[in-house]
């Protein structure tokens, strides 16, 4: 059912874990649909400097989830908010039908956590302009 | 297939070499159509009569109240469909247990689509059928009641014999998917006292694409396979001659291989429930703690999801399965745990073990050193702490 990558990613996931001090959080999914997702960032000169996941669900989540932080990690925020659901798909190799939707929760988690990221630039200018 | 520990026997069983043998020579030398006259196929008319005489030997009833399928699920929609049709001028009601197999749902859901109305009975949070809610829920329009004998997810046993009392007196026809029970535990028609029991072979060490109905004799059927009028005009198709022949064999090893694999698999089953409970936390046992099957062990295990642990297992030589959504296929777990009362967030961590006759106490201790460090490490990625 699942290709040698998604085995591989799945058995050997990358970044598995959290960023402390993260410069953004993305959390997407919910218990509920028995799909949770966390990514946390660090950006450095527009780059993901670090990234991290923790992946509640199957397989093709766990190992979409790792596959992300890969194709993320010293790419730029733009190139990042491109990613979609089928390049994580097409990197490993293909998903089934049925489990494309885990590919789709892998690439919003990361834009999540980009949008958080900017969230918290807007908010550090304002606190900065009040400073001045 | 030798160093695996399968422990998904509710799925399916290994074909017992016995049966296996005994099917070889009708592919071979004896392949002629039953129906025929010259010989290649009279003896093929002869294994099948024996063969169901064994099925009828296994489940108490008379040879001629066994009728060849190709497996549970035809011996299911026939069992609706076929009453339903043939019963339709008498009333359109239907009763069943919300907890039975898509193989008799799916029909219920087709029959209400054609005018039909059917009453889904809850269960209590052990899965067991209130025969006082079976009663309560019939009308005078009702023309059917279908009720397992035990549920393949979580093993509970339902009081069939009480409901069978309940449907004699109210004179309604009564089925019984019998599919996880007949080879397995012990299974009477008699006693159940119902009027129709599906099982299939594969469940009982037999092969794949055969199964029965037991039809109490006298009761009106229309068929759901027409044609040339094999089974009594009953059910049309040429005889899978070579799955029968195994499908007999499985019934007869049954006979006395049965309550001793049972009195075996019972202590392994408790053994491995316990273990569980003891080395891994937040786990539960899904289904009835006593009236359950001898083979079968359901469990929720918090903070993470079924077919990871599948994925799991299977990296260490061990099948099993799960009722997870991403198992089910769909985007709900399944339908079963739901009904139990489970909450969807748990039913998603769920995974089942159903032990065979050849399971041994070495691959129940197996699982039990393996299972704790797979649970750590999914709960070590999962972001609930």
């Amino acid at each position: 059912m699942y290709s040698k990558k998604v085995m591989e990613h799945f058995t050997n996931p990358r970044n598995v874990g959290v960023i402390e001090d993260a410069d953004g959080v993305g959390e997407v999914g919910n218990p509920i649909c028995g799909d949770m997702m966390k990514i946390t960032i660090k950006v450095k000169d527009g780059r993901i400097e670090d990234i991290k996941f923790q992946t509640l669900g199957c397989g093709a989540a766990i190992a979409t989830s790792s596959m992300i932080t890969e194709m993320a990690k010293g790419k730029t925020l733009d190139e990042c908010l491109k990613m979609n659901r089928d390049n994580v798909a097409q990197s490993l190799d293909g998903l089934p039908p049925a489990k494309m939707h885990c590919s789709n929760l892998a690439a919003d988690g990361l834009h999540e956590a980009i949008k958080d990221y900017y969230a918290r630039q807007g908010k550090k200018g304002q606190t900065d302009e009040k400073k001045n | 297939m030798e160093d695996l520990i399968y422990l998904d026997n509710a799925a399916t069983t290994p074909v017992h070499p016995k049966a296996r043998q005994e099917m070889m020579i009708y592919f071979t030398d004896y392949y002629g159509n039953p129906e025929t006259l010259y010989s290649a196929g009279i003896v093929a008319r002869e294994a099948i009569e024996a063969a169901r005489a064994k099925a009828a030997a296994l489940i108490n009833c008379d040879p001629a109240e066994i009728i060849f399928t190709s497996g549970g699920t035809e011996s299911d929609n026939w069992a609706l469909k076929g009453i339903a049709y043939a019963h339709q001028k008498k009333g359109n009601h239907i009763i069943v247990s919300k907890i039975e197999h898509h193989a008799i749902l799916e029909p219920c859901h087709f029959l209400e689509k054609q005018g039909f109305q059917v009453t889904y009975v809850p269960v209590d949070s052990g899965g067991i059928v209130n025969p006082d809610d079976v009663k309560n829920a019939l009308t005078p329009k009702t023309i059917l009641i279908s009720v397992m004998h035990a549920n393949n997810e979580v093993g509970t046993i339902e009081p069939v014999e009480e409901i069978g009392r309940i449907a004699k007196e109210a004179g309604v026809p009564f089925h019984v998917d019998a599919v996880q029970t007949v080879g397995n535990y012990p299974v009477d028609a008699r006693k159940i006292g119902c009027d129709m029991l599906s099982a299939s072979a594969h469940k009982l060490y037999g092969p794949k694409g055969v199964g029965m109905l037991y039809l109490r004799k006298g009761l009106r059927i229309e068929p759901l396979l027409h044609g040339g009028g094999q089974e009594n005009k009953k059910r049309g198709g040429t005889h899978n001659v070579a799955g029968i022949v195994g499908f007999g064999k499985a019934c007869e090893i049954a006979m006395t291989e049965m309550l001793p694999s049972m009195e075996r698999e019972r202590p392994l089953r408790d053994k491995l429930i316990k273990g569980i409970g003891e080395r891994i936390t937040l786990t539960r046992l899904n289904g009835h703690p006593t009236q359950r099957l001898p083979n079968n062990v359901n469990m929720c295990v918090q903070k993470i999801e079924g077919e990871a642990m599948l994925l799991c297992m299977d990296m260490n030589r061990i099948c099993c399965s799960s009722g997870s959504a991403c198992t089910t296929g769909s985007l709900d777990p399944s339908h079963v745990l739901l009904a139990l009362g489970i909450p969807v967030e748990i039913a998603h961590g769920s995974i089942r073990f159903t032990l065979g006759r050849t399971t041994s106490e070495e691959q129940i201790n197996y699982v039990l050193d393996v299972f704790p460090g797979i649970v750590e490490r999914l709960r070590r990625m999962s972001p609930i702490k």
